[in-house]
């Protein structure tokens, strides 16, 4: 990481500044550092603490000390094996669907056709509606078994509508969120495949490429560092997915929909056991940073060019 | 005969795009439409594509369920957490930009780890922390949260379009005798000025949107929007045209938002990584 860091490029002030002057900036910065500081390390420590604690918010009973029972009691909860299967179906069938999609949609959008604009902007709509709208949008008006747009139209065709959301939670989430999260990918792909040198295509065309050759030629290695960072980004906020599992499944039935960060809620607020949560929230902090060493490695490269 | 494969082929590429964005685009336009309609309308078998456009639904969105306690929480928790990161992520990003030193990378790319840990990894103790404070369901408590979690992004996004003001411009009103006040305030956010209105509106748009904190630390003094339309998801929610006049209420604004900035939007949601 270290040397990641010291790639990036800062701007190159004439001269070096004076040493006055370098005082001044620390002063401009040190507000916003002293903030982060505390925001980071303070909750952090406490989890950490809590998390080696017997607390819960309703058992007056339970105090002192826990050491690693917490963390046992977790790690052997099959409901927290299945979260963490949860999690990862969650986040890699989303990735695969938004990135893959995405990509090739990015090609498509690129095209010139009639209307683009506008095509462009209804394709990127749903990554602006809030998470809470975009899951009861899914689960009642197009989902729902009786009066769902969707059941309608299974009907239509003579098929039994199913309740999705009962009978296959996890995947219907992962289809719900992918509705949410492919303009994003859409978005950004797009963005760097007009970055593309339009010469680089001609030539290509000229020297007979075809459209598949041109893709995957020229298209998708231009396009690796901005798929990087889709990944790393997207893979930030989907291990964090919360509301849409919230007001749909509840994370059921049983944990059928329940992810790391719906079993830690339920632990803590549900069930009030602090000690407990506090142990899957170090879980959750340590997964989070794993990825995060990769994607601040791809940040610092990329900004680098 | 290749000029006419050629068309064809454009209309074969146009046709498929608009698919897809309509495809995309449905379940906002049906939540459109089915906020005008009537209850049994919105729940009709098979669904009514052909209905009488009614703003009853509306009406009551607005009369009972006091729709606008929630949006002006919202509107409230948003602006007022935007201003402050703002004015927290302006000094420091022109302290990195044009002062930079030793540790600057290394500041820089600190900021944006704190920005991934996970919320639900410090849930306990923020719970905690504003329960004890009083903080639990007050506008006050959302605002500082989503005024520290917004900040990294802030910052970067500042960066990369600070880094883009020629040094010289600011070192002649530095020659000219302007004090460090006058050098960011008279200089420096002229020339930023459109810069640093798209990183305030990409700061609205995920302090709007944002349902995790909202969910878990108000209920109904402090609740924005979010939350508001989360308590739809009970039996309630079987109300589909109040739900959808609701949804589509809250999520106009933001949507008009995002369609206006859309460009200056990648940079900060990949923390100037695509431009």
């Amino acid at each position: 990481m270290d040397q990641a860091a010291r790639r990036i490029p800062v701007a190159a002030p004439v001269g070096r500044p004076s040493h006055a002057r370098r005082t001044g900036g620390a002063l401009l910065l040190s507000p916003a550092v002293i903030l982060l500081l505390i925001w980071s390390l303070v909750p952090l420590a406490m989890t950490l603490w809590y998390s080696v604690r017997r607390y819960n918010l309703v058992d007056p009973t339970q105090v002192g000390f826990a050491g690693a029972s917490n963390y046992v009691y977790l790690l052997t909860d099959p409901d927290f094996i299945t979260a963490l299967l949860n999690t990862a179906i969650l986040v890699g069938g989303v990735l695969v669907i938004t990135v893959g999609l995405g990509t090739l949609l990015a090609v498509l959008f690129d095209q010139s056709f009639l209307g683009r604009g506008i095509a462009r902007v209804l394709v990127i709509s749903p990554f602006f509606v809030m998470p809470t709208v975009s899951a009861l949008l899914w689960k009642n008006l197009m989902l729902h078994p009786i009066y769902g747009v969707y059941s309608a139209m299974m009907r239509a065709v003579g098929l039994t509508p199913v309740d999705w959301l009962s009978r296959y939670p996890l995947a219907t989430l992962v289809m719900i969120v992918s509705w949410e999260w492919l303009p994003f990918a859409i978005l950004i792909l797009l963005t760097a495949i007009q970055s593309l040198d339009a010469e680089q295509k001609e030539a290509a065309r000229m020297d007979g490429a075809g459209p598949l050759a041109q893709f995957r030629y020229i298209i998708l290695p231009h396009l690796s560092r901005a798929i990087t960072v889709v990944i790393m980004i997207e893979t930030i906020f989907l291990l964090a997915v919360f509301a849409e599992i919230s007001v749909t499944t509840a994370g059921g039935p049983g944990v059928a929909s329940t992810n790391l960060a719906f079993l830690i809620y339920s632990r803590a607020l549900l069930q009030f056991d602090v000690g407990g949560a506090s142990a899957g929230g170090v879980v959750a902090i340590v997964i989070a940073n794993i990825v995060a060493a990769f994607l601040l490695r791809a940040v610092a490269r990329n900004l680098e060019a | 005969m290749t000029r006419k494969r050629a068309r064809l082929q454009r209309i074969a590429i146009g046709g498929a795009a608009w698919a897809v964005a309509l495809w995309v685009f449905f379940p906002i336009l049906w939540m459109v439409l089915t906020g005008f309609k009537t209850e049994p309308d919105a729940i009709s078998t098979p669904p009514h594509l052909i209905f009488h456009p009614t703003l009853s639904s509306y009406r009551e969105v607005f009369a009972r369920e006091t729709y606008w306690h929630f949006a002006l929480n919202s509107v409230t928790i948003s602006v007022l957490a935007s201003i402050a990161a703002i004015l927290l992520s302006i000094p420091a990003a022109y302290a990195m930009a044009f002062l930079p030193g030793r540790r600057t990378r290394g500041t820089l790319l600190w900021m944006l780890s704190t920005r991934m840990l996970p919320p639900v990894g410090v849930l306990v103790p923020i719970y905690l922390l504003a329960r004890s404070t009083g903080l639990l369901d007050t506008r006050t408590g959302l605002v500082v949260i989503y005024t520290l979690t917004n900040l990294p992004i802030m910052v970067w996004m500042l960066y990369t379009f600070f880094r883009e003001v020629p040094v010289p411009i600011l070192e002649a009103g530095r020659m000219d005798g302007a004090t460090r006040w006058q050098e960011i305030t008279q200089v420096l956010l002229p020339l930023a000025l459109p810069g640093i209105a798209s990183t305030g509106l990409l700061s609205m748009i995920l302090c709007w949107n944002e349902a995790f904190w909202s969910l878990n630390l108000t209920s109904s003094a402090a609740a924005p929007l979010p939350t508001f339309i989360a308590s739809f998801s009970s039996p309630e929610g079987l109300f589909f045209a109040k739900l959808s006049a609701a949804s589509t209420l809250a999520v106009a604004p933001i949507l008009v938002f995002g369609w206006l900035s859309q460009k200056q939007l990648v940079r900060g949601l990949t923390f100037g990584a695509v431009k």
